[in-house]
């Protein structure tokens, strides 16, 4: 008897179920974003002179960054005391959180009704534009005018944190933060393998790939690579691709207006990828290796070179002492400029609602003011604008020859911005077709034309979003 | 006399089945209604609605109409993840259910010493952080990990392959990880279960002349039949939720190959910003859950509405 009830009861549930789903999408109606929540005036800034924090009375500064690794996350803690200790009025709140983690709160925090008033934001699409556009942030045009950042900084690496006014492109427009840390892509090597495979450290890109041949035929591993993660390869085609072409025209195109991605240079870059991997120059099986396994593996000594960012070079350096050695990729012939992937780390930006703007831009010039560039030297980590520490580099050494690459990368104008800027979602397109040319599942001229196709697709919409 | 009648009253009131008359019920089931309906079912409701826009998760949204509903239907990049889902299922609920089956009957029919330290070492994937068994099953299925180690030792080097990189293997390899984690809910499940069936019938199946197969054909089998259903509800609501695992291990790489519905509403709505369409894609894996539960309940556990 008990059953039967509980059957004909389970029978209605259905409806029941029907109407608290409708009464819960009643109680949720309403369209998002459109209450106001999220928009920022997107006036600019007001101050007319350089302002002093000094002056603003007790200020709790709230900063959300992503530096956590051991040189980043001591250097900004050293700053923010010497600020505090500099304007004792001053307290800065800070949360710092992993890279990915503070992707994902992020937004949710800016869009709420009470964000943190300086905070690290991605450069791209699908991050910075997307905040610019919907009024989340502060355009700092007036503050880059009263502290002189438009002429402390080199204008290629500036222009990334730029958005339009329409909000519908990246690289020009208004400016939205501004950078601390500098970081590009290039080759490291372990001296010990090189020399006993007879090999000398090369100075020119020829002779850099006839002697992936010849530590091949000497039994070493030319060079370790690890693309499980999926975003390596985009590294390490970046670095194929600016020494095919020129780096002026990969950087229009990815900041959407150049001749596109179907060219030359783009085919050459993905033969010569695919080429390594049918000539065993990279390790068998890299899609199912990890990142930091193939870095570990490199730092005991297996492979001779590895291509990837400067940001690994204190943790090689700690495990691999003097063994290890750095150098940009090396230009086609010696004494030509320079280029490969590269830029900037995370802008700094401040929230359009904070209370404290005036307080909050003489932070950030702070942060990236020749002192802080000591700082940063101090700590191993690569400022954009090296300072004086710069100089007491021991001669040679990896970090002596990282800060050299970048001012000649600078003064060379060769920087290529990373190639997952040019759509929202081509981080992932670009990271899965070339895990499937690495496997071999995906012709190398096919690549070109694929990355075309979405790169041009996403134009179209952008411009037609933009005619409305 | 008196009290003896108050006592009575009392008694004639609590004699009513609880939760008589209607009201009084609803005002039982009334907080964990509120709650759930806050925390559940208000959500719920949030994401239907959301998936019927398109929204960048900041700005203004626009009306969408079944537009999400419909590119999941026939974007092949939008299907894909389904298809993998389901592939997963047989590894995450299948296998481990079979397998379940399959040791405990052979545990219980034959004395095993130290029954307590097998339970616990089968259950022990279970209690693990999904998150550490991730990061030790990377390593494990690394190119020059334990597993490949292992099959050059016993000269099977021709079998050797870099497990997540190869587009073919990485979804059954991250498969086998989830069969390796819920088998062990399974086991003690079944351990559990069989225990409950009365011995009387093994007897009489044995005077009978049912061998082992037979025995466990007609008394273990329907006599786990409740806990064969909540065995499959959890393993397929486990493997279709996966999310972890996919995440830490392969990202959803090689290419697409490993990319399922949970992963990719994460994505959606945190790294390229569509939350609209993420949302229509959580719709449509409840609803794949809600189908396949009460698809196992009425088959499995014979309910009938």
């Amino acid at each position: 008897m008990r059953f039967r009830r509980a059957r004909s009861r389970a029978s209605r549930r259905p409806t029941t179920v029907l109407l608290a789903l409708a009464v819960a999408l009643l109680g949720s109606a309403c369209v998002p974003g459109t209450d106001g929540s999220g928009m920022g005036t997107g006036a600019n800034g007001t101050a007319t002179a350089v302002p002093d924090p000094a002056k603003a009375g007790e200020v709790t500064l709230r900063v959300w960054d992503q530096e956590v690794r051991g040189g980043q996350n001591a250097e900004i803690k050293r700053l923010n005391r010497e600020f505090e200790e500099k304007y004792p009025n001053v307290t800065i709140k800070r949360v710092s959180r992993s890279f990915s983690d503070l992707k994902t709160t992020l937004k949710l925090a800016l869009s709420g009704n009470d964000p943190p008033d300086v905070v690290q934001a991605n450069q791209g699409y699908a991050d910075m534009v997307a905040f610019a556009k919907a009024g989340l942030l502060t355009p700092l045009d007036n503050y880059a005018g009263l502290y002189g950042w438009n002429t402390r900084y080199p204008k290629t690496l500036l222009d990334l944190n730029r958005v339009s006014a329409d909000g519908e492109r990246f690289g020009t427009g208004r400016l939205y933060g501004i950078s601390q840390a500098g970081e590009y892509v290039g080759v490291y090597y372990n001296r010990q393998v090189l020399r006993e495979a007879g090999v000398e450290p090369p100075r020119t890109w020829k002779d850099f790939t006839r002697s992936l041949g010849e530590l091949k035929d000497a039994g070493e591993l030319p060079v370790q690579f690890g693309n499980l993660d999926k975003y390596p390869a985009i590294h390490t085609f970046g670095v194929l691709q600016s020494q095919a072409g020129s780096a002026e025209d990969i950087r229009d195109t990815v900041l959407g207006r150049g001749g596109g991605f179907e060219d030359a240079p783009t085919r050459e870059a993905a033969r010569t990828l695919a080429d390594w991997v049918e000539r065993g120059y990279l390790p068998q099986g890299a899609n199912g290796r990890g990142y930091d396994d193939a870095a570990k593996k490199f730092a005991g000594g297996d492979g001779a070179y590895l291509v990837t960012g400067t940001w690994q070079l204190a943790d090689l350096k700690r495990t691999m002492g003097d063994k290890l050695g750095f150098m940009p990729p090396p230009p086609a012939k010696a004494g030509d400029p320079l280029k490969t992937t590269g830029g900037q780390g995370l802008a700094w930006s401040v929230t359009s609602r904070s209370d404290h703007p005036d307080v909050a831009a003489a932070y950030l010039d702070f942060l990236t003011g020749p002192h802080a560039s000591e700082v940063m030297t101090q700590e191993g980590v690569l400022p954009v604008v090296p300072g004086k520490a710069a100089d007491r580099l021991p001669e040679g050494s990896a970090e002596a020859r990282m800060v050299e690459g970048w001012e000649r990368l600078s003064a060379d104008d060769g920087l290529v911005p990373y190639l997952d800027y040019a759509t929202p979602t081509y981080y992932d397109t670009l990271s899965a077709d070339l895990q499937n040319l690495i496997e071999g599942g995906l012709p190398p001229d096919r690549l070109a034309q694929r990355m075309q196709s979405a790169y041009a697709e996403f134009r179209d919409q952008r411009s037609g979003e933009g005619a409305q | 006399m008196r009290a003896r009648q108050a006592v009575g009253d009392l008694a004639a009131r609590y004699r009513r089945p609880p939760g008589a008359p209607r009201a009084v019920a609803y005002l039982y089931i009334l907080p964990a209604l509120a709650v759930y309906a806050l925390f559940l079912l208000f959500p719920l409701g949030q994401t239907v609605w959301l998936s019927l826009l398109h929204w960048d998760g900041l700005s203004a949204a626009s009306w969408a109409g079944l537009e999400n509903y419909r590119d999941l239907l026939t974007d092949p990049a939008l299907r894909a993840p389904f298809g993998h889902a389901l592939v997963l299922l047989l590894f995450y609920a299948g296998l481990p259910v079979v397998l379940g089956l399959l040791l405990a009957a052979v545990l219980t029919r034959f004395r095993v010493r130290g029954m307590t330290f097998f339970r616990t070492v089968f259950f022990l994937p279970q209690v693990l952080a999904m998150v550490v068994v991730g990061v030790t099953w990377r390593s494990i299925l690394a190119p020059d990990g334990l597993l490949n180690d292992l099959l050059r030792a016993v000269g099977a080097d021709s079998l050797t392959r870099s497990w997540l990189g190869d587009p073919t293997w990485a979804l059954p390899s991250v498969g086998v990880v989830g069969t390796w984690v819920m088998t062990g809910l399974c086991v003690v499940l079944f351990l559990a279960g069989v225990q409950r069936i009365p011995r009387e019938l093994y007897e009489a199946a044995r005077v009978d002349g049912a061998g082992a197969v037979r025995e466990f054909r007609t008394v273990t089998l329907p006599g786990l039949r409740g806990e064969t259903a909540v065995a499959l509800t959890l393993t397929i609501v486990a493997g279709l939720r996966n999310f972890d695992l996919i995440y830490i291990t392969t990202s959803g790489g090689p290419g697409n190959a490993t990319s399922v519905p949970a992963y990719e509403v994460y994505r959606r709505a945190f790294e390229i910003n569509s939350a609209g369409s993420a949302a229509a894609m959580g719709v449509g894996l409840t609803v794949l859950i809600f189908t396949l539960t009460v698809v196992v309940a009425r088959l499995v556990e014979g309910r009938k509405s």
